[in-house]
């Protein structure tokens, strides 16, 4: 898909340019880009993200105007943002709220990646340099959500870095949070670095952005049936048909946001962040962002703290291996009878998990009966949050790597042009 | 069982602290208010009153700290009057502004003074710093209402069943020295601050009956508006952006039909 | 790109494309303006874009220095015989030609309160602030300011006399709100 190109320079100038810097050509090309024919609504969240993140960019210089990293002033300074400064009350609720937005639209991306087998062979750097930004956008939310200062900023950073302090002291373990924060706890120098790596991340995830859409138009798309590309009847350029269909797709999603952030700007959020940080009064409970509650749960369901952290971080890095753990010769799950019921168990597991990561971990799904003492017993958080770790688990590292060697697909049909057209039903 | 489910919870639960379940609280009382919904407004004559409760309750204790004067006359804000879309030249908010005394200072000897406010301060504090404000309330630190209703989970039912929800100890329950009993009180049913509201606590200028309820609807819509004073002005933004957005969303549509229109997809 | 598909009815078809092309740019448009305006001063910064000052406080023959905007803005209560010096200037000896009561602004009564000097403590060369002693030379040997900084002596209708300062020291807008209350940041509503 990547070689000849389709510009042809006509002017003096553009020939000049293009022969010194050849921006327009890869303009061009890009615009023109032949990609498959089918492409369906969820291949509509890459550029809904990348509107996201521009959005998130762009908000987030003008809040570092006039925000300030002390941790005597940035509670207020953010109070200063809604109350004072021209249009602050939306700008800030729009960082805050498009966070969120952001992080939905790549769960719904990745869950894509996953159903249609995006993530497979030949598109594996795609999906490695997406796990990349994935891991970015946590670590640059995570550290955005303590900007604020309030308590559930300052608890949240208080609990995420003393993951670090599940290593044993004598393995550096107290050496390593002491060098992330700075001190003996979280506090002003925390802050500060954090606010800014906060704002150096999203550069790091815009060269990341850059290199998943290069590594994208060496294959180009996958598509929803995950059969290759053979003729150019499979294809239509990018403009003006995805463009038209992105922009379609990006209204919609916008209106979404507009309504949480116009009329809803606070249910994303927790109302403990608006007390300010107190290090010596923990919230009653703590809990992280919606968008981190399932791997929460995971680090939860494990009984012993060390385990605890290689296991969320494990949730994590198994996705990394997700091109060869998939073993199945046949790329989209709409070919696939039994994946497709494991998937959607999956999507069903990690919304479970989420659901168990903002509760209790001693609170009860459902009540069995009633103890000697009285008190209700029956299924708690955290045996649930077990039961769907391993289902988690086992998804990845056991039920893909055989379903793939036993499972008999369905008959796929002969080309994207032929399922299109609905005449053929081939079997490659 | 149960005693092994809950060890094991807490040691999965974080080594940062106790987790335990959030305020036994009674159900809050849920009322009807006029900032509720997608086009909810504030009621400003409820503002106002409360405003007037806030100011001869409960700023003798509670500060306000992020609500300037001026704030007060900003658009959708209580004492908003059209006539002074720059509410620094609205006498009401200078009258009320001149009301208050603030610490100004230091002057060339170094002393600290007081002057009447203008509309740039902030509402003053009750007390010189937070341990003052500790050792006059037992050790309590009454809090700044500032955000109260947004810093509490469905805060204004909260804070208006708080208000209103003061009564007798059950049999039996012994209360710790100096403490209410607040069936709503997030923090348990013992609360520091002893109830602050009775019939005819304050004097309405407008006439209303000043009963326990009336009092307790107007703070809280007054605090509601403390928390987000730009209320109004964002729902108005909303649905402008809603519409605009609807509309483009049907133009786009039709683009992208008359685009693919002889594309089989 | 002209039109995506064959125009077999060009109009029509680009019509839709145009309209929503027309629709994104005005919204982009619109949105703009709030990136552009939070730049703008804020609300608590123009809460003190006035600043209101009792007179009657001063004591004859004093100033006092008020800020107002950042900068330092010279009060002064000029005596009966400073008023006649300002008064019986020859203006054509002036480098920035203004008589002593174009620099006033009337009461409430509509008259001039010529005792009442406003002027914004800013030299006009290069921005320092001028001394102020009428009794000494400190203060220049015009009865008024003097700025250390180049040597520019102003009288004590804040105009220059002697030095590189081009022009007079800058009266800020300001009215009697009462017979003793100045506001500055605002001229007289007419």
């Amino acid at each position: 898909m990547s070689g000849q190109s389709n510009y042809n320079p006509k002017t003096g100038i553009e020939k000049w340019l293009d022969a010194r810097l050849p921006i327009i050509r890869l303009g061009v090309d890009t615009m023109i880009f032949p990609s498959p024919r089918n492409l369906n609504y969820w291949w509509t969240f890459g550029a809904i993200l990348a509107v996201m993140l521009v959005s998130q960019l762009i908000t987030g210089i003008i809040l570092a105007m006039h925000y300030v990293p002390h941790p005597d002033m940035a509670f207020d300074s953010v109070q200063h943002i809604n109350r004072n400064i021209n249009w602050g009350w939306m700008l800030q609720p729009m960082h805050a709220v498009g966070a969120s937005m952001m992080f939905l639209a790549v769960y719904i991306h990745m869950f894509r990646g996953i159903y249609y087998g995006s993530a497979k062979n030949p598109r594996e750097m795609i999906w490695i340099v997406g796990m990349v930004i994935y891991l970015l956008m946590m670590a640059t939310g995570f550290m955005g959500y303590v900007l604020p200062w309030g308590q559930m900023s300052i608890w949240g950073a208080i609990v995420i870095t003393n993951l670090f302090s599940a290593i044993p002291p004598e393995a550096a373990g107290t050496a390593v949070t002491q060098w992330l924060w700075g001190g003996f706890a979280v506090d002003g120098p925390t802050l500060n670095r954090f606010f800014s790596l906060h704002y150096l991340l999203p550069f790091l995830i815009v060269g990341m952005v850059i290199l998943h859409i290069w590594a994208l138009h060496i294959p180009s798309n996958n598509n929803p049936t995950g059969i290759s590309i053979k003729t150019k009847a499979d294809t239509l350029n990018f403009h003006p048909y995805y463009t038209v269909k992105d922009a379609f797709a990006i209204v919609v999603f916008l209106m979404i946001f507009s309504y949480f952030l116009f009329f809803k700007p606070d249910s994303m959020g927790h109302p403990d962040n608006f007390i300010p940080a107190n290090p010596y009064s923990t919230p009653a409970h703590i809990v992280p962002e919606w968008y981190y509650l399932p791997f929460y749960a995971i680090l939860r369901a494990v009984p012993d703290k060390l385990m605890g952290v290689v296991a969320m971080f494990a949730s994590i890095g198994v996705l990394f291996a997700l091109p060869w753990l998939d073993t199945s010769k046949v790329r989209s799950m709409r070919y696939r009878p039994l994946a497709k019921q494991f998937f959607f168990l999956f999507v069903l597991v990690c919304l479970g998990l989420g659901w168990a990561g903002a509760k209790l971990p001693s609170d009860l799904v459902f009540a069995t009966g009633v103890d000697a003492d009285g008190h209700e017993v029956g299924l708690t958080f955290v045996w649930m949050s077990r039961i769907l770790t391993i289902y988690y688990f086992a998804f990845f590292l056991v039920i893909l790597p055989i379903l793939g060697l036993v499972e008999k697909p369905k008959p796929r049909p002969a080309s994207i042009e032929a399922s299109v057209l609905g005449t053929d039903k081939g079997d490659n | 069982m149960l005693k092994r489910i809950v060890s094991l919870a807490i040691i999965a639960s974080f080594s940062a602290g106790a987790v335990f379940a959030a305020g036994a609280g009674a159900k809050n009382k849920t009322q009807d208010w006029h900032f509720e919904g997608m086009s909810g407004t504030y009621d400003k004559a409820a503002a106002q009153r409360g405003f007037q409760v806030y100011q001869e309750v409960c700023a003798a204790c509670h500060s306000l700290k992020y609500v300037a004067f001026y704030n007060l006359g900003d658009k959708g804000a209580p004492f908003y009057d059209p006539e002074y879309p720059n509410p620094n030249d609205n006498p009401v908010i200078k009258a009320i502004a001149k009301m208050f005394t603030i610490i100004d200072g230091p002057d060339e000897s170094g002393e600290m003074f007081e002057r009447p406010g203008i509309t740039a301060d902030k509402l003053p504090n009750p007390y010189a710093n937070e341990m003052a404000a500790k050792a006059s309330n037992m050790g309590a630190l009454p809090p700044d209402l500032s955000l109260m209703t947004r810093a509490r989970a469905d805060g204004s039912n909260y804070l208006y069943s708080l208000l209103t929800g003061y009564e007798d100890p059950p049999e039996g329950m012994k209360l710790s020295p100096g403490m209410s009993y607040n069936p709503y009180f997030s923090g348990g049913n013992q609360i520091a601050m002893g109830n602050p509201l009775s019939e005819g606590r304050v004097e309405y200028t407008d006439g209303t009956e000043a009963s326990v309820d009336q009092m307790a609807k107007d703070v809280v819509e007054f605090l509601t508006w403390a928390a987000d004073p730009k209320m109004e002005q964002r729902k108005r933004t909303g649905w402008v952006v809603l519409i605009y957005l609807f509309l483009l969303a049907l133009l786009l549509y039709g683009s992208y039909r008359a685009v693919w229109r002889d594309v089989k997809h | 790109m002209s039109t995506p598909v064959e125009s077999d009815e060009p109009t029509r078809r680009d019509f839709i494309h145009i309209a929503s092309g027309t629709a994104v740019v005005a919204g982009a448009g619109f949105l703009a303006w709030p990136l552009i305006d939070q730049m703008n001063p804020s609300a608590d910064t123009l809460s003190l874009a006035t600043i209101e000052f009792d007179v009657s406080s001063l004591e004859e023959g004093a100033q006092v220095v008020a800020k107002w905007r950042g900068k330092p803005v010279f009060i002064r209560y000029r005596t009966a015989a400073e008023i006649e010096e300002a008064r019986s200037l020859d203006v054509s000896v002036l480098k920035d030609k203004q008589t002593d009561s174009e620099r006033l602004v009337p009461g409430p009564d509509g008259k001039l309160k010529p005792q009442y000097l406003v002027a914004v403590g800013i030299c006009t060369h290069l921005g320092c602030v001028p001394l102020f002693d009428p009794k000494d030379t400190k203060g220049g040997e015009y009865g008024g300011w003097f700025c250390p900084c180049h040597g520019s002596h102003y009288d004590n209708s804040g105009r220059i006399r002697k030095g590189p300062a081009p022009t007079n020291l800058v009266v800020p807008p300001y009215w009697y709100m009462s017979d003793t209350v100045i506001q500055i940041g605002k001229e007289a509503s007419v």
